[in-house]
């Protein structure tokens, strides 16, 4: 009798067990709809975009949706994978998109200034600061899938709070 | 009571979607395959006129877009270089920092870092790295490990190094030692 008794307790509690978690995986996987779909934070740092954003480290977010639906244009913020290395993850402007021709200089490199034409499905970024930024200078024009958000709000520090624009 | 049913109905179907969808991103989703640019591997048939009711459905693994270590003959889904909104699938020829050339042309390429060449085992008909060049491994989007249609051809999808590609990685001789 007892053990039926235990019975009734472990399945209530198994119920209740499996209730929980399947609120907790729901919740995991609003989580990653949210930042893969519709808006993400993403900690930025490094000297290639001064003045925009600081060497220290900037906090900012990034919304998903615009490349997909492809809004994305000339003097955005973005974020994209190094064709480089793709576990790295830069931030930089679109200077140019596909079928434009851009006339850039590299510092380090020349004084003269170079002329490329961007491919079909490509975009020309560069970080804004040209004299410390590797960028589509080094590495040529990049494939607009490799497009992963558009950023547009800086939340930290907070005193440089607020949309980020052009 | 209809209403609480509909009700008890939709909540069910949206958690099942969003959690098929967490899913399918992160860790395995099963895709078409479309045209004939894989064949025999994929839709050995293709060109006939019944394409879409027999297209291959195949498995795709997203475990290894961790740490982005492909070998030579994985097949792979990636992002059209020419248009991001089209997935393409072909095998993989030659990984970062080698040379790469087949016995029909005689250039070689360098394949510069971070890229990878791409091509489709039926080469008369596969729109691949040798029109659009050296991929950035970023536009990677999976790893074909399966074939789950048709029944008759389920089965594993090996990694089959090519006999007419020639890949190399010449070493870095360092002199003096």
């Amino acid at each position: 009798m007892r053990f039926v008794g235990y019975i009734a307790q472990w399945r209530s509690a198994a119920k209740e067990a499996l209730e929980r978690t399947a609120i907790a995986v729901k919740f995991l996987c609003c989580l990653h709809l949210t930042s893969n779909y519709l808006c993400s934070p993403c900690h930025a740092y490094g000297v290639s975009m001064l003045p925009t954003l600081n060497v220290a480290g900037d906090v900012l977010l990034a919304d998903h949706l615009s490349p997909r639906i492809g809004n994305v244009g000339h003097g955005d913020l973005v974020l994209v994978q190094s064709p480089l290395n793709p576990r790295i993850r830069l931030t930089k402007r679109v200077v140019a998109m596909e079928g434009d021709t851009v006339t850039y200089f590299d510092p380090k490199h020349s004084e003269a200034a170079q002329v490329a034409v961007v491919p079909k499905g490509h975009v020309w970024i560069q970080g804004d600061n040209v004299y410390a930024s590797r960028d589509s200078r080094h590495f040529g024009p990049v494939p607009y899938g490799l497009i992963q958000g558009k950023v547009f709000f800086r939340v930290w520090p907070p005193d440089s709070f607020g949309l980020l624009g052009q | 009571m209809a209403t609480s049913f509909l009700w008890n109905c939709t909540k069910k179907f949206v958690s099942a979607s969003i959690i098929t969808v967490t899913v399918s991103d992160r860790y395995v989703t099963v895709i078409p395959v479309r045209g004939g640019s894989m064949s025999p591997t994929f839709n050995p048939k293709s060109g006939s006129l019944m394409e879409y009711v027999f297209d291959d459905y195949v498995l795709v693994e997203k475990f290894c877009l961790g740490k982005y270590k492909f070998s030579h003959g994985d097949v792979v889904v990636f992002r059209s270089p020419l248009n991001h909104k089209e997935t393409h699938i072909k095998r993989i020829a030659s990984l970062p920092g080698e040379w790469f050339s087949t016995y029909h042309n005689s250039d070689v390429v360098q394949i510069p870092l971070g890229h990878c060449w791409v091509e489709g085992d039926n080469a008369a008909s596969s729109i691949d790295s040798k029109s659009f060049g050296p991929i950035p491994l970023g536009l990677i989007r999976g790893r074909v490990t399966h074939v789950v249609w048709p029944p008759q051809r389920i089965g594993a999808v090996k990694s089959i190094h090519r006999k007419d590609w020639l890949s190399f990685r010449i070493p870095t001789i360092v002199w003096p030692p």
